[in-house]
Formats: structure tokens, C-alpha cells, sequence
């Protein structure tokens, strides 16, 4: 079966891509799917680093299995609004 | 006409009159407002920093349906609140421009708009997904916000619950 995984900001930077449709394994979770885009995509890039992860347009847990045809985002903790509490780091 | 949204994602300049016209009501006699306007400058530890400007980008179908879900989360708090509408902007913005805008309506000033107003922007900044990019004369960065524990999916075992 098929997913549509979607990247965002500093995700879809270190994949190089933002959009891709990949086949899974019948009871894949979505913690399978980090770790397997880990292994191929990201590399270091993520390494400790939280990843938030969305369903279908909702919140989901790692355990939550995927069906085929789901919509599955990765991105990092999200940042809107117009300033952050803490300064970024310093220049790349 | 069709009626404006009051949840949305948009990549023109952001107004508080337009967002306030949102949420008018002949019921309601207050209406609150909030605008993020993009800074130039940052105080750190190390002196202060400059921006040029923000870059934001947006989930736009999961960023319009959570903004929405915080204008219910809103009306179950505050239930007196008529109408809730948060903006936000995505793409370029230069500093002193707004990011994002919100506005409260109720029928009395007593009735909840501030205190709705202040949540509509701290739930924002933690669950829409929406990113900004900082750009310096000599470099660019994502800002990553704060991690909410609960929204981690790379948690470690003893963060998990249950």
C-alpha cells in the first residue's frame, strides 16, 4: 500500500524534497515511517531532534498505524506568531 | 459576496480592521484584537541581534482546520464569545509588518475577549504548523519552537505515559 508522505521547513530541507508517495508494509506505524526516513532521508540532520508528526490533517501518535492512501506530515516543532522567547542559534 | 473566512492562511498583508470587520456582531459590543508584527531587532545573551525579515511557511490545510479547532476551544472556554478570526500570514514579511492578527468579539468587555485573545495566540504558537525562516544580511535560519512534550513523536520511553 500507499502513502503521501509531506516535509516541512527544516524536514523537507535536509530530504531535499517536500512531497512523495511511498510504499509501505501493511501495519506500518508512524514511528516505523520516521525511523525508516531516518535511516534513508534525513541522516544526522533529525538526529535527537523532535519531529512532530500529522494524519489525515490531525496530531497523531507513533504507534498509530497507517492506511493506505493516508496523508502523512513530518515537521518540527511548529514556530508562528511573530518572535520566539529564546533567540536562535547563531548564523548557519 | 460570500462571506470572508475566519480562519485563514494567506500570503497578502494582514490588517487589524479587516480582521475585526470579521467578527462584528450587532450582539457585541467589544471586540478585541492582537497583531504579531515581525521584529527588527532581537535582545540575546550575546547583544542584540538584527533581522532583515521572516520568511513563513504553512501546512495550509491542517494550519486553516487547527486554527479553527482553537476558535472552538475558544467558545467552550469563553462561552460567551460570538466570534473568533486568526490570520496569518505565509511568505515574505518585512519587520514592522503583521504575521498574524486575531480578533474576539463578546457582547460586554467583561465577557471574556481579553483573556480569549491571549489564548488564541499561545495555542497558535504551539500547535498550528507554521514555521518561519530568519533571514540576517549574512545568513538564514528555521526557528524551531519550543518542543511540546506531547507532540514529539521521537519521545523517549520514560516521557511516555502510561
Amino acid at each position: 500500500m500507499h502513502v503521501t508522505v509531506r516535509l516541512f521547513a527544516s524536514l523537507r530541507d535536509a530530504a531535499g524534497w517536500s512531497q512523495k508517495q511511498i510504499e509501505i508494509d501493511e501495519g506500518t506505524t508512524i514511528g516505523d515511517l520516521l525511523a525508516r526516513l531516518q535511516d534513508e532521508v534525513f541522516g544526522d540532520a533529525r538526529s535527537g531532534r523532535p519531529v512532530y508528526a500529522a494524519v489525515n490533517h490531525t496530531y497523531a501518535d507513533p504507534s498509530v498505524a497507517l492506511t493506505d492512501g493516508d496523508e502523512v506530515a513530518l515537521f518540527p516543532p511548529v514556530s508562528g506568531g511573530s518572535h520566539h522567547e529564546t533567540a536562535a542559534p547563531g548564523h548557519l | 459576496m460570500s462571506p470572508q473566512k475566519l480562519f485563514e492562511i494567506t500570503d497578502q498583508p494582514l490588517s487589524l480592521d479587516d480582521v475585526a470587520r470579521r467578527v462584528n456582531h450587532p450582539n457585541c459590543g467589544a471586540i478585541t484584537t492582537f497583531a504579531g508584527v515581525v521584529r527588527g531587532v532581537t535582545a540575546t545573551d550575546s547583544g542584540e541581534r538584527n533581522t532583515d525579515f521572516l520568511d513563513y511557511e504553512a501546512y495550509v490545510e491542517m494550519a486553516e482546520s487547527m486554527l479553527a479547532q482553537i476558535g472552538d476551544e475558544i467558545k467552550q472556554r469563553w462561552p460567551k464569545v460570538e466570534a473568533v478570526s486568526i490570520l496569518h500570514r505565509v511568505g515574505r514579511c518585512d519587520i514592522g509588518e503583521p504575521s498574524v492578527v486575531i480578533a474576539v468579539s463578546t457582547p460586554h468587555r467583561g465577557d471574556g475577549c481579553f483573556e480569549a485573545c491571549r489564548y488564541g495566540i499561545e495555542r497558535l504558537k504551539a500547535i498550528v504548523p507554521i514555521w518561519k525562516k530568519e533571514n540576517w544580511s549574512d545568513g538564514e535560519v528555521w526557528v524551531e519552537g519550543p518542543r511540546q512534550p506531547e507532540l514529539d513523536i521521537t519521545k523517549q520511553p520514560e516521557d511516555a505515559t502510561g
